[in-house]
């Protein structure tokens, strides 16, 4: 439904006299199945939401090229809009304006008759529960509500391919499993959806396969369970923070805890994050005691210490050094 | 057809957005009556005219240019608002025309700012002024011109600044001295000849010209035909100008 090729997209910024070029994207290729929830996954500044601006028309490539529901995306832009939904990280609608004057006249704007958009509008109000207060001012809206009136204004006129960026960005809990609900219906309804998120829980829970993109390149793609199990084993995680003081520990004892467990026959591989150390086991239960000896032999008391099942930040670590919290 | 099909859209949408908020137009009709009430007594005075009828005839015209310049010139901030709101990119990832999608906003202010003028002309009729019917829509029509010039000027200064706060200072830095050499504060007859000579190169003093001409029952005349001419010129090569930068920039 959407296949991107060496997709390409740098920024000429100025400081002063000095113009620099920024590669925001440096060459992206993927390829999204008709009716599946495709994420890009990667922190702030990656260039998911530069790769997400290209292919809804809004920017243009620098280089590569892309196709969207069979159209050549630098070739027709203009048809490829006709095909596409699209919902922006900020809003995107008036405060003083309401949620069904923005739905009739979004309908109209992708081309149908006046009563049809109506009918389409007062459809979409049932669809996304809007019901309680399409005809209050937007600037009355919760955040979540919001929201969801983004995505409906986005799909109004049952677009193959919806781009949805940030979908849930700053919602609490209940107001993103809701929308969370709202994507995986759009799913089921035969649409095909493009996210970008930076929220390891909602790659995980939510996409049916996922591209981790950082600093403009995909560093790996698949489904969220097999990019885990790619981490083969278990992650323990040492807190050399002391249980007592709650204060960070020496620098030079991260150092000499992390130079020791990483000598141990049992670690693949030891990652220091702030206080913690991050080790990669085949078996978390059988590599615990010997962890705790081999670092109470050297006087180094851990804080806490717990073993779990990778995560998609442990995929991203792995590829790329660093942790998506950062 | 498509064209004008969008165009009528996003007009009707946009002036939905205002009917809305009455209180937002409300606001805007306060400086222009404002302006009427206190400044033409002071006027009358400075030119020594002997009645308010006489100082409203000359008045009116350079309020209804004054407006037509500060307000067409200062919608370059609700376009930039609308930017910053994310409304104009959900727009733009439809198949909506880019240039309709221009053009409709650009209309509505003119239709705005024909109201304004509307409003202000019956207040001036109950303190005095006299005009005929077919004069004052003439002179409507002239108004639009000035109006979609300075959207246009406006809208292509917003698209190239980075934010609101240049945008105020390059605004002002156009529209002040266009509105003196317009002669819409002080009268230009007041000024040296080398400052009206200046004056020539400056639409807006033809609109002034002719408004006043207009107002003043002279709707024959030479300065009122080469004031619809210019502005009306200006205003087609501004618009198309304006549209082709609003597709090239934001495509």
């Amino acid at each position: 439904m959407i296949e991107a090729r060496g997709l390409r997209k740098s920024y000429r910024t100025r400081r002063g006299r000095k113009v620099t070029s920024v590669e925001a994207v440096r060459g992206v290729d993927f390829a999204v199945q008709r009716g599946e929830i495709f994420g890009f996954l990667g922190p702030n500044g990656a260039g998911k939401t530069t790769t997400l601006r290209m292919l809804a028309t809004l920017i243009r490539p620098d280089g590569g090229d892309a196709t969207i529901a069979g159209v050549d995306l630098r070739h027709a832009p203009a048809q490829v809009r006709q095909r596409i939904g699209f919902v922006a990280q900020t809003s995107g609608t008036y405060d003083q304006s309401n949620a069904r004057r923005d739905l009739v006249h979004q309908a109209r704007m992708c081309g149908v008759s006046k009563s049809t958009a109506k009918s389409l509008a007062e459809a979409a109000i049932v669809a996304f529960q809007l019901e309680g207060f399409a005809d209050r001012r937007i600037g009355t809206y919760s955040g979540g509500q919001r929201r969801r009136l983004d995505v409906a204004l986005g799909v109004i006129h049952s677009p193959q391919v919806i781009f949805l960026d940030e979908p849930t960005a700053g919602l609490d809990p209940p107001s993103r499993a809701r929308m969370w609900q709202e994507v995986r219906r759009l799913r089921d309804e035969g649409m095909t959806i493009f996210l970008t998120t930076h929220y390891l829980d909602e790659a995980d829970a939510l996409c049916d396969r996922i591209s981790i993109i950082d600093v403009g390149l995909i560093v790996a793609e698949g489904t969220p369970s097999d990019l885990k199990r790619e981490i083969s084993g278990d992650v323990v995680v040492v807190d050399l923070a002391a249980p007592d003081t709650a204060g960070a520990p020496e620098p030079a004892t991260m150092l000499e805890a992390s130079k020791i467990l990483a000598e141990q026959p049992c670690v693949y591989s030891c990652e220091a994050i702030d206080h913690t150390l991050r080790l990669y086991v085949d078996s978390g239960a059988t590599a615990m005691p010997q962890i705790i000896r081999a670092l109470s032999n050297k006087g180094i008391e851990p804080g806490a210490i717990e073993t779990r099942r990778p995560s998609l930040d442990d995929v991203f670590l792995a590829k790329t050094g660093r942790t998506l919290a950062d | 057809m498509k064209l004008a099909r969008d165009t009528w859209l996003t007009f009707q949408y946009e002036v939905g957005q205002l009917v809305h908020n009455p209180v937002s137009i409300a606001i805007t009709l306060l400086q222009p009556l404002t302006y009427l009430a206190f400044f033409t007594p002071f006027l009358k005075s400075v030119m020594g005219v002997s009645t308010y009828s006489d100082a409203y005839q000359v008045y009116v015209p350079s309020l209804f240019c004054a407006m037509g310049l500060f307000s067409g010139m200062y919608a370059g901030f609700a376009l930039l608002a609308a930017m910053r709101k994310g409304v104009i990119t959900r727009f733009r990832v439809t198949p909506l025309s880019r240039v309709g999608l221009l053009l409709g906003r650009e209309l509505m202010t003119v239709v705005l700012i024909g109201f304004q003028a509307l409003v202000v002309t019956v207040a001036a009729l109950v303190l005095g002024l006299r005009v005929p019917v077919a004069n004052l829509l003439f002179a409507l029509v002239l108004l639009s011109m000035m109006v979609l010039l300075g959207v246009s000027i406006s809208y292509a200064l917003a698209l190239f600044v980075p934010n609101e706060n240049t945008l105020v200072n390059l605004v002002n830095g156009v529209a002040q001295p266009l509105a003196l050499l317009a002669g819409v504060l002080i009268p230009l007859s007041v000024a040296p000849l080398w400052v009206r000579d200046v004056a020539l190169w400056n639409p807006f003093a033809w609109g002034a010209n002719g408004m006043r001409a207009i107002f003043l029952g002279h709707i024959g005349t030479q300065v009122v035909w080469q004031a619809s001419l210019i502005l009306t010129g200006l205003a087609v090569v501004a618009v198309v100008l304006s549209s082709r930068l609003f597709s090239r920039e934001i495509a």
